[in-house]
């Protein structure tokens, strides 16, 4: 493929987009004192498509994340909701939209077991006012139909998630994030820490997502995993967006040279 | 694409044993066991009817603080002006109806909006300052010991305040925080009851509401929790409220049985209720432990504290033996938690 072909950053839209976008991002920027961590970034999420995000340390990955799921405000361009522009104020406001993110860190209360943490502030209750006990039943149970519906081998109670492999941790933290009926997923490098087999398991996980119709945002630093999974790609070099591509335009060292630059000097 | 939903093996179902080993309170209760049998046959009056009240009472005051304590413990916090607490409160007692003639009840009163607003500052700098809480509290402690000394000296002139008998609603509150229960001829201390609910009640919250949860998730990892928007701060502050209210009913249980109160009362017992704690399960780390297990650690202080006397020992031994007692809980705790760690890399 030429190098023309390379750049061109609506590749995604024409390929993959059916109408509006559920999430846009348009010439999204954001800076910090001095520093650029994301300058001129859009891209556009479709259900059930997987938008990879790829770059090097410091690329701004991170930033575009954080600002997808409503912790950082963009001070450049705007996010756009099923073609509406919204202010993602806060993550609580983000995920009233359907927006969830499991975070590079995770982010699990280890003390906890798996539906514990999943039900994490919004325990099902029952009873009275001050008398309102937990429905530890009812909320296993959810957790263990959660699980079973995208086939996350994970043991719904009695095991705290300390005691749980990354694999399955991972798994924990991605249902959380699926409770409410997410629309949109963001998985900041959820394989970043995992062996190659819990990756699989990971991978798996995440295609199973995109065949039920959530729009999935996923950040790695995985040449490989990117071309398995994702539909378009999203890269970034310094704090600059390169470009959005299809991944059926793109093989291994096109990527790569992207992420580095190669081409461009 | 799925992959089949094959059964995993690390899915498999964890032994009931290996469940049990992992109970925060399991350590405590085969002490709780090792010490009564120990005494019990020892002594015959350790095993009577008088026996078993008499250790329960001391059981039941310190049972009341361990329980508060080991709730903010697994929220992930100390609180070193818990024992010196119960003394500014009874304290506050026996002053405001003695030497400014209150109704004993209005008094009891005051001195829980006293221990309440105690317990919220140590919560509120704690929280807004992110400073250890074992700093923060060990000045509320200083401050308290010598508000204690300097305000008893200086309204009474003396070091011990007496003279709660005869006052207006003593006789209710007495029969409410100070009298005793008769069950089958033996006279046990209504503190017990106090103690029992109180455990029941503290289990209950931890096992079965949000704010348990929330205790939980705060004290494994406060930021974690403050992600999924658990009110982190405003758990800190409820629990150190909770440790605070504890130390207002046992000041005032103390100064309702004794119709007095003494200036330095409850100066060193904070480190007693956090040890009763650990051997309960507690980790100092947070996250972790049981209101049932600090319940059976401040059964074992009882037990022990009473059952040396009856055995005809001196008293010094007391110490030694809860020294070895919370080296071996901890000891414990530590295999039963890298037993629990293993099947994490494996
Ligand atoms: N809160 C912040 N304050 C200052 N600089 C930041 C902040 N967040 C990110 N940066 C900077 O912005 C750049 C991009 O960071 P990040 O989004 O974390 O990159 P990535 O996730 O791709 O490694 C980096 O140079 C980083 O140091
Ligand atoms: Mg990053």
């Amino acid at each position: 493929m030429t190098d023309a072909s390379l750049r061109t950053p609506d590749a995604a839209a024409d390929s993959g987009g059916d109408g509006t976008p559920l999430l846009e991002l348009v010439d999204v920027g954001k800076h910090f004192a001095g520093i650029t961590a994301i300058t001129g970034a859009s891209l556009a999420l479709y259900p059930g498509r997987v938008m990879g995000l790829v770059g090097n340390n410091g690329a701004g990955k991170s930033t575009l994340v954080r600002i997808v799921s409503g912790v950082q405000q963009p001070d450049e361009g705007h996010v756009a909701w099923q073609g509406e522009p919204v202010r993602l104020r806060n993550p609580r406001q983000a995920r009233g939209l359907g927006i969830d993110t499991v975070y590079q860190e995770l982010a699990l209360a280890d003390d906890l077991d798996a539906t514990a943490n999943i039900f994490l502030n919004r325990e099902i209750s029952r009873g009275w006012g001050p008398f309102r006990v937990t429905s530890s039943k009812r909320m296993r149970r959810e957790a263990a139909a959660l699980f079973e519906k995208f086939a996350i081998q994970v043991p719904a109670s009695g095991t705290e998630v300390r005691q749980m492999s990354g694999g399955q941790r991972q798994g924990v933290a991605i249902a959380r994030a699926l409770l409410g009926g997410s629309k949109v997923l963001l998985l900041d490098e959820p394989t970043a820490a995992l062996g190659v087999e819990e990756s699989g398991h990971v991978e798996d996980l995440v295609l199973r997502l995109r065949d039920h119709g959530v729009a999935i945002l996923l950040v790695s630093h995985s040449v490989d995993q990117l071309l398995k999974l994702c539909d378009d790609l999203c890269v970034l070099r310094r704090g600059r967006m390169v470009g959005v591509y299809s991944r059926r335009d793109l093989t291994g060292s096109d990527v790569v040279s992207l992420i580095v630059g190669a081409d461009a000097s | 694409m799925s992959a089949p939903a094959v059964p995993d093996e690390r899915v498999a179902a964890v032994s009931p044993v290996r469940r049990l080993l992992v109970r925060p309170e399991l350590g405590a209760l085969i002490g709780a066991v090792v010490v009564f049998v120990f005494f019990a046959l020892l002594s015959s009056t350790f095993r009577s009817a008088d026996g078993v009240a008499n250790w329960l009472d001391p059981a039941s005051t310190l049972g009341i603080m361990a329980v508060a304590v080991a709730l903010l413990m697994i929220g992930g916090e100390f609180d070193l002006s818990a024992g010196v607490l119960t003394g500014t409160t009874g304290l506050a007692v026996t002053i405001l109806a003695t030497r400014f003639g209150l109704n004993v009840w209005l008094a009891v009163l005051l001195s829980l909006v006293l221990a309440l607003a105690v317990g919220l500052a140590n919560g509120y700098v704690v929280t807004r300052t992110k400073l250890p809480s074992f700093i923060v509290t060990l000045g509320m402690f200083l401050v308290l010991q010598g508000l204690n000394l300097g305000v008893t000296k200086l309204l009474t002139g003396n070091v011990l305040v007496g003279g709660l008998v005869g006052r207006s609603g003593f006789d209710s509150a007495h029969l409410v925080f100070a009298s005793s229960v008769v069950l089958g001829g033996t006279y046990f201390k209504v503190s017990i009851v106090w103690w029992l609910v109180l455990t029941v009640l503290a289990t209950l919250v931890l096992l079965r509401t949000r704010f348990g949860n929330w205790v939980f998730a705060v004290g494994g990892d406060a930021n974690a929790a403050r992600k999924v928007g658990v009110p982190a701060t405003r758990t800190s502050m409820a629990l150190f409220a909770t440790t605070a209210t504890a130390a207002w009913l046992v000041g005032t249980i103390t100064a309702l049985r004794n119709t007095s109160a003494q200036a330095d009362a409850g100066v060193g017992d904070e480190l007693t209720f956090i040890v009763a704690a650990v051997i309960g399960g507690c980790l100092l780390t947070g996250g972790f432990g049981s209101a049932v297990g600090a319940s059976l650690g401040a059964l074992i202080f009882g037990m022990t504290s009473v059952g040396i006397v009856y055995a005809g020992w001196d008293a010094d031994w007391y110490k030694l033996f809860l020294g070895a007692m919370l080296l071996l809980a901890v000891f414990a705790n530590q295999f039963v938690r890298r037993y629990a760690e293993r099947r994490r890399r494996s």
